[in-house]
């Protein structure tokens, strides 16, 4: 649509929301995701959509769901804390009763009251998942303000696609950032009505959000699993269900993966890193490679599903990598993984609100490449 | 002959409940049920079920439903109200749920001003785990947690959640009716129709909070239970309507 803004990231994510179709925003102020309310309390009922402030960030997921349940795109902006009070229900969403949702996490670290800086310390929290229970949610790691309008975007038509939630994982650096951006087009690919959403049963058999979703299992299917007839959710019956939504994920990290590679086939190490972590690791990368050194960028987007294949490949041919974040290492785990043991995993960190330096970061890879 | 009763249509009768003998849920469900028939709202209603033994039998409700985690029903009702505004809305849960965990959820419902119902069932106890105490436990009242009776020093209060909700503006009905007798059961179907018909007014928040026996959690056989919710129960929590709403004073229920 070629409509350029200049805006805060805060304000930027609203109105990507509304573009693709968000009706719905409850929300808890905390800093640094408060303007995102602010702005959603101005820009929500404009559009005809509704805002309500909530008591808690507990109320605030509890009425996503309602939202979500009766069909409605819906989302939250949050800050680490008031992600953590919502794994219960974040979690139930996620791995039960299958629903879309948009959470915007601002991160700002912790634990407890967190410092008003950036971190990624919630890296795991999001990714492995903060609350209890096997499941997998869609968690984006976006580097600039382009990057939140177009993944949040993304986000909703995913959400809605698969039936699973979605983290926008951002940072208090990355939320103050005022910058222009490009609201684009809407997503092409037209998903099915939400015939599954609870919003009266007129006219159709009566339906229910909130346990699994039923799904047809042949007969003998039935018996091999030894659960009987009748559809009782005996523990055996729960397993079969729960594997069956693991098959979906599976899906989800074949076809949804997302990441930015720079100079990887000529690189001897590679730096990993994602969000406002890469953003300052790239002037790094940069100029290193200016002054001849040969250094690369692998650079997550989405960080579930996480990109081990591109990282794998690269451990092929790299001598080293290098993870940088803003925590005490987390995703450094996932690169390991990745990378399997083959070539050296180093790590550079900053916590407690302190962001990495690009000079620093080049320091680190100038000691790394000369050893 | 002359049809003098039915099984509601908003109740799939074929399908058993889970309720013990004597538990007042099944009333309450069949209350609600005839409610919504004669309201002509099936096809409007969308319940939204805490946790307990109440939820085990959801599916007797030929309504759209939702299930909601442990008290967070009113937030996930107004969630859905909220979008869907000429939906009636309302929310089934048991003491622990509404009194305990989700008591936040509730008063802040109800200081909205949404426009949903609650359904309250007040069974003095965690009747699903075992009869636990609830905040809603009597003074006194032994239970698995209370092994030597509720006492006020080590264990607190019954809560009145009611009389709290009564005083909120945005509160438009609260009312508490028994399970005990056939007259309290005839003023408790009224309150629950009261209390859809408030909803559908748009005047706010509304509540029907029912004392009911649960003859396992309290160890009593069902007469026992009755006599226990006449003698300790209901001189604890008042019946009657804490608030009524423009619509309750005037419509014939």
């Amino acid at each position: 649509m070629g409509e350029r803004h200049f805006m805060l990231a805060n304000y930027a994510i609203v109105e990507a929301a509304l573009f693709a179709g968000c009706r719905f925003f409850a929300g808890y102020p905390v800093t640094p995701a408060t303007e995102i309310l602010e702005h959603a309390a101005e820009r929500f009922p404009e559009a005809g959509g509704v805002y309500l402030q909530t008591e808690s960030e507990i109320a605030a997921i509890s009425m996503l769901a309602g939202a979500s349940g009766a069909g409605f795109r819906s989302m939250t902006a949050t800050s680490s804390m008031g992600f953590s009070l919502m794994q219960e229900t974040f979690s139930y969403m996620a791995g039960v009763a299958e629903l879309p949702c948009v959470v915007v996490n601002q991160a700002r670290g912790g634990p407890g009251v967190g410092p008003l800086g950036p971190s990624q310390a919630d890296y795991f929290q999001a990714v492995k998942g903060g609350g209890h229970g096997d499941y997998r949610v869609l968690v984006f790691g976006p580097a600039t303000v382009q990057e939140c309008v177009d993944l949040t975007k993304l986000a909703f038509h995913l959400s809605d696609k698969y039936r699973i939630p979605a983290v926008i994982l951002g940072d208090q650096m990355l939320a103050q950032t005022v910058e222009s951006f490009d609201l684009g087009e809407p997503i092409a690919e037209k998903l099915p009505p939400k015939t599954w959403a609870v919003t009266g049963a007129k006219g159709r058999a009566p339906n229910h959000v909130g346990t699994y979703p039923p799904v047809k299992i042949a007969p003998d299917e039935l018996s091999r699993i030894g659960a009987g007839s009748g559809g009782s959710m005996g523990f055996a019956m729960s397993e079969w269900r729960m594997a069956y939504r693991q098959r979906r994920y599976r899906e989800i990290a074949e076809k949804e993966c997302r990441a930015e590679s720079l100079f990887v086939d000529d690189s001897d190490l590679i730096v990993v890193a994602y969000g406002t972590s890469a953003r300052l690791a790239k002037p790094a990368v940069l100029q290193a490679r200016a002054a001849g050194l040969k250094v690369g960028l692998i650079r997550p987007i989405t960080l579930w599903p996480f990109p081990y294949a591109a990282i794998a490949d690269a451990a092929r041919t790299a001598k080293a990598f290098l993870t940088v974040e803003m925590n005490f290492g987390q995703m450094i785990e996932d690169v390991q993984l990745a990378v399997s043991g083959r070539v050296p995993v180093h790590f550079h960190g900053r916590a407690g609100g302190m962001a990495p330096t690009p000079e620093e970061i080049l320091d680190v890879v100038t000691r790394l490449i000369r050893e | 002959m002359k049809k003098v009763f039915a099984q509601p249509e908003s109740i799939v009768i074929e399908q058993p409940t889970a309720y013990c003998p004597g538990c007042g849920h099944g009333i309450a469900m069949r209350l609600i049920a005839e409610a919504i028939d004669e309201l002509k709202v099936a096809e409007e209603s969308i319940a939204v079920f805490g946790i307990g033994c109440y939820s085990l039998s959801q599916s007797t409700m030929r309504i759209d439903r939702q299930s909601a985690l442990h008290g967070r029903a009113p937030a996930v009702a107004t969630g859905i109200k909220r979008m869907l505004t000429d939906r009636v809305v309302f929310t089934i849960q048991g003491d622990g749920d509404l009194a305990g965990i989700g008591a936040a959820e509730v008063i802040h419902a109800a200081t909205r001003g949404d426009r949903i119902t609650c359904f309250f069932l007040n069974n003095a106890g965690y009747g699903e785990t075992g009869g636990q105490m609830a905040p809603t436990t009597l003074l006194g009242q032994r239970t698995p947690s209370t092994p030597k009776g509720r006492d006020p020093i080590e264990h607190g209060y019954p809560i009145r959640m009611s009389e709290m909700l009564a005083q909120a503006d945005g509160s438009a009905y609260i009312a508490r009716v028994a399970m005990n007798t056939p007259a309290n059961i005839n003023r408790a179907k009224k309150a629950v129709k009261k209390a859809l018909q408030t909803q559908m007014a748009e005047e706010g928040f509304s509540l029907v909070e029912f004392l009911v026996a649960c003859p396992s959690g309290w160890r009593m056989d069902p007469l026992e239970a009755l006599e226990y919710m006449a003698n300790r129960q209901i001189p604890t929590y008042p019946l009657g309507e804490l608030k009524s709403s423009k619509v309750a004073a005037t419509e014939v229920a």
